[in-house]
């Protein structure tokens, strides 16, 4: 009774692969979020250094900092979209879904993962990645005096995609995992139970 | 020619797959991705139109108006995690509880203040449902009263300025920030006096309804509860003023009032002592939560208005829509019910993300002021989002009211308030000047 079904072995893959990338993407994801009072320190200054600088007559801000506010917005949605993912925090129309049960759910998010997500994040890598080679290549800087390289950010968008597939393959792993998980226990229920130890 | 149904097939299949409760960001991309193969089969779709999607998805990030989002869910989440919030709820309670019907005018008050700082409809009602929903049982208010009271001033996050939702939607229209604040203010302190007015008559014909506190309960209304007011209420509403102020005045850009509000709501929890390590961090972490799952919203529908636009679907809809019979007074009631009947099923993001683009050009083109469109698509969606049965807040409500508040007793409670959202949609809609008075 005790005894591992067959398919565990294979199953015990998977949920390591997926517990694996969920903790990597929970990790970024603490790193990410301290972004978020950076950016606000910096808004802060700048829209103070802004006046002050007026009322002073020196300038108190640099278009590196004007810009560093906006690379921080974007390094918080671009590398917090996967985490956001981990964290099933991606806004869903739940008027159905909600009324599913696990097997329907886990239907749902496996076809949705492999059919929009994956597709449509290979999709954004392709055709981001000429623009971002091109802008290393030039090693492109911001058209302003004294702002920041451009070619880092740039190159956080297929990054992100790379990292939202990766969250995606952790999705589509664990969506089949509860797949079988709510087969063998519909298997267990018309058993009357018998043998329902996992 | 061939292929022109393609566009209004991939608006229908666009909605079916949203549906299917897959997250939305990501049914969009994936659908606009199908429907552009589909189209480049067909020869009716130039592939190379996708390699706009690097310029959409880079003008996303340097867009200084999105950039306030962040601050402005910074502000709001830091005010809620650091519990000023609460404590401002409970003091107001205090305050108004000796009067009947008090506490659910502070409920008001408070729903328009916190509404003002978060904007998120789901974190106000949770809120204030958490919080009041036990006191105003507790004193015997009536289920219905309490729970209307909550779940309608939940959503005035929708509509009194400055808001997530006020400034998302200024940049889908293409209006500043600024006046889209100045626009909303009268109509949403209006829709909040109006929710005043009907609570107190509420509390004057049925006083079983919505009783005082009892004398024991009450605070001695003395130095020791206006020293307990000055320091809870006044500051974050000082905060709130001074960060609208500064945008009214034209002294800061709603981007630099969100970043000095977001210190300002720090500084506030530091000075009462609540901005622990555990508050910052639940606060970081829901501001990055929430950012990722907004902007990312806006990809997937800039992938699908990309795609959409290359199969001429954009045309159809303008064509449609300005070819209504009744122009100007057609439009307006096709956009008021389609945006009414999604917002059962569709959060105010999506709307914003998809419907409202498809619905500008056409209301630019018969004439239509864009701030006035903005505060009246704002007010109409906080209206769907209170009817029942689908209501948005109506659902959050549920979610954290105690059991004996039945279902039936939080839709009961709604309709007052919806008939009362009703009367101020009329309203700005037969006088314009409500919204536009201001900015002239």
């Amino acid at each position: 009774m005790d005894e591992p079904p067959v398919s565990s072995i294979r199953t015990a893959g998977l949920r390591r692969l997926s517990e694996a990338i969920d903790a990597a993407h929970l990790l970024l994801g603490r790193g990410v979020a301290v972004l978020t009072l950076l950016m606000v320190l910096l808004g802060a200054y700048n829209a103070v250094a802004r006046h002050l600088g007026k009322y002073l007559g020196s300038n108190l801000s640099s278009n590196a900092f004007i810009e560093g506010q906006w690379y921080m917005f974007s390094l918080v949605f671009l590398l917090g979209a996967a985490t956001t993912l981990a964290q099933d925090r991606h806004v869903r129309v739940d008027v159905f879904y909600g009324r599913l049960g696990p097997r329907g759910k886990a239907t749902v998010d496996l076809l949705g993962t492999l059919l929009f997500l994956l597709p449509f994040c290979v999709f954004c890598i392709w055709t981001t990645w000429p623009a971002v080679a091109n802008s290393f290549a030039v090693r492109e800087v911001s058209p302003d005096p004294g702002g920041l390289p451009r070619w880092p950010i740039k190159a956080m968008i297929p990054l992100a995609f790379v990292l939202l597939f990766l969250q995606g393959l952790s999705e589509a792993a664990r969506s089949l995992l509860r797949l079988g998980e709510a087969r063998a226990e519909g298997a267990a229920a018309a058993e009357g139970g018998e043998g329902g130890g996992r | 020619m061939e292929g022109d149904w393609l566009g209004p097939l991939m608006f229908v299949v666009a909605f079916a797959l949203i549906f299917s409760g897959y997250p939305v960001a990501f049914s969009l991309g994936g659908t606009a991705l199908a429907f552009a193969f589909v189209g480049v089969e067909l020869g009716y779709f130039d592939w190379a139109l996708m390699f706009a999607m690097p310029d959409r998805i880079f003008g996303v990030m340097s867009n200084y108006v999105l950039l306030a989002v962040p601050f402005f869910i910074f502000m709001g989440t830091m005010l809620e995690k650091s519990k000023l919030a609460e404590d401002l709820l409970k003091t107001i309670g205090m305050l108004f509880g000796p009067v009947r019907g008090g506490l659910s005018l502070a409920v008001v008050f408070v729903g328009a203040l916190l509404a003002a700082a978060t904007g998120v409809v789901g974190a106000s009602v949770v809120a204030m449902g958490m919080i009041s929903m036990p006191v105003m049982l507790r004193y015997g208010y009536s289920k219905t009263l309490a729970s209307g009271v909550i779940t309608a001033s939940g959503t005035l996050g929708q509509i009194i300025p400055p808001s997530v939702v006020l400034v998302v939607l200024a940049d889908q229209l293409g209006v500043s920030v600024g006046d889209l604040f100045v626009g909303s203010l009268v109509p949403g302190v209006m829709l909040a006096g109006m929710y005043a007015v009907y609570v107190s008559m509420v509390a004057f014909a049925r006083p079983a309804a919505a009783p005082a506190l009892p004398p024991e309960e009450r605070e001695p209304l003395g130095l020791g509860l206006l020293a307990r007011v000055a320091f809870v209420m006044l500051p974050p509403l000082v905060l709130i003023l001074v960060v609208l102020g500064s945008i009214f005045a034209g002294i800061a850009t709603p981007t630099e009032a969100g970043a000095l509000g977001a210190v300002g709501a720090m500084v506030l929890a530091a000075l009462n002592r609540r901005l622990s390590v555990q508050a910052l961090r639940d606060t970081m972490d829901e501001t990055t939560r929430l950012t990722a799952m907004v902007v990312f919203l806006l990809i997937g529908s800039t992938a699908f208005a990309l795609v959409f636009r290359g199969l001429y679907g954009d045309i159809w809809i303008e064509d449609l829509l300005t070819n209504l019979p009744g122009g100007k007074v057609g439009l307006l009631v096709v956009a008021n019910l389609a945006i009414f009947i999604l917002g059962f099923f569709i959060d105010f993001f999506e709307i914003a993300f998809i419907i409202l683009p498809l619905l500008v050009p056409a209301a630019r083109i018969l004439g239509i002021d864009l701030v006035w469109f903005g505060v009246m698509v704002g007010m109409n969606l906080q209206t769907s989002f209170l009817t029942p049965p689908f209501g948005f807040s109506l659902f959050y409500l549920r979610g954290v009211a105690p059991p004996e508040v039945t279902t039936a007793d939080i839709y009961r409670g709604a309709l007052p308030f919806i008939v009362i959202q009703l009367i101020g949609l009329g309203l700005i809609i037969a006088f314009p000047e409500l919204v536009t008075g201001l900015l002239e």
